[in-house]
């Protein structure tokens, strides 16, 4: 209990893995929706630093690097998107955006 | 001893703060606890010894990503609520516990199968941002300039996007001016 291995930070991981795909399942706002994502990418990051550090190995820290610069990408044009989306329609419902929905 | 402790409160502070994140009808609310969160997972970073990246998500995600957030925000009205529409609750959680599970397994696997060998393994003597330079300057730099071409592209993005009509001060236009305006963006719109 007291001695800290792997396992204990892949359980973090799942939970918080876990809160984060709730929240993408039972959001319908998409600003929240962009919250969620940025929690499954945290989670899975520890993860990964936590195989780096317990395998003495630095590839896990260096796919925690990029994720990081995805995740940074991944904000900047889905917010970009959003406000484009937010001045046309007024709203960030996203069961209004279903128009391309055959 | 004291990782163990350090380990279950931030366990318990990062959960808590997530969950509220996405558990709160208000945006704001969610916008402070994840930038909480963000700040309480940099911890387990300085805890594994991985203080580049600690420091690394420190900047990024609480100053980049939260500041970046907090300027949308400003752009949408906040405090009316979007209808949250509840589905089948059993469904939502079996799933999310099915995914859960499959990750855990996926990440479980190879460490179960056959003893991992570390590819790049730390050199003894060099603190943590000394390795992370060596290696990311050498195995990893194709990878390091397209991320940095991908980050130069998406910028790009941003500014063409959110960028429009950013020279005029829709609180400074009068009423008359602003209908023009809209009425022109319904005909573009159309």
């Amino acid at each position: 209990m007291m001695e800290i291995g792997l396992n204990h930070y892949l359980v973090l991981s799942t939970i918080l893995f876990a809160i984060g795909l709730v929240g993408v399942m039972r959001r319908k706002n998409l600003l929240m929706l962009f919250f969620a994502t940025e929690i499954l990418l945290n989670s899975v990051n520890i993860s990964f630093a936590a195989i780096s550090h317990y395998y003495g190995d630095l590839t896990g820290q260096m796919f925690a690097f990029f994720v990081i610069a995805i995740a940074a990408s991944e904000v900047a044009v889905g917010l970009g998107l959003l406000i484009v989306w937010h001045k046309k329609h007024n709203n960030i419902d996203l069961d209004n955006m279903s128009s391309m929905r055959g | 001893m004291f990782e163990a402790i350090a380990f279950y409160l931030f366990a318990f502070l990062t959960i808590a703060m997530f969950y509220i994140a996405v558990s709160t009808s208000q945006a704001l609310y969610a916008l402070s606890a994840l930038a909480a969160g963000m700040i309480f997972i940099s911890a387990f970073f300085f805890i594994l010894g991985a203080d580049f990246l600690g420091a690394v998500q420190i900047v990024v995600y609480s100053g980049a990503v939260m500041a970046l957030y907090a300027f949308g925000m400003m752009f949408f009205d906040t405090t009316r609520e979007v209808k949250e529409k509840q589905g089948n609750k059993a469904i939502i959680i079996g799933l999310s516990s099915l995914a859960a599970l499959m990750v855990v397994v996926i990440v479980a696997a190879p460490i179960v199968g056959n003893n991992i060998e570390a590819l790049y393994p730390m050199t003894e003597g060099a603190g943590n941002t000394q390795e992370v330079g060596m290696v990311l300057f050498t195995k990893y730099l194709v990878p390091f300039e397209v991320a940095a071409v991908m980050l130069l592209v998406a910028m790009i993005a941003g500014i063409v996007l959110a960028g429009k009509k950013m020279d005029l001060s829709l609180t400074l236009m009068s009423d008359s001016e602003l209908m023009i305006m809209k009425e022109e963006d319904k005909k573009v719109n159309l």
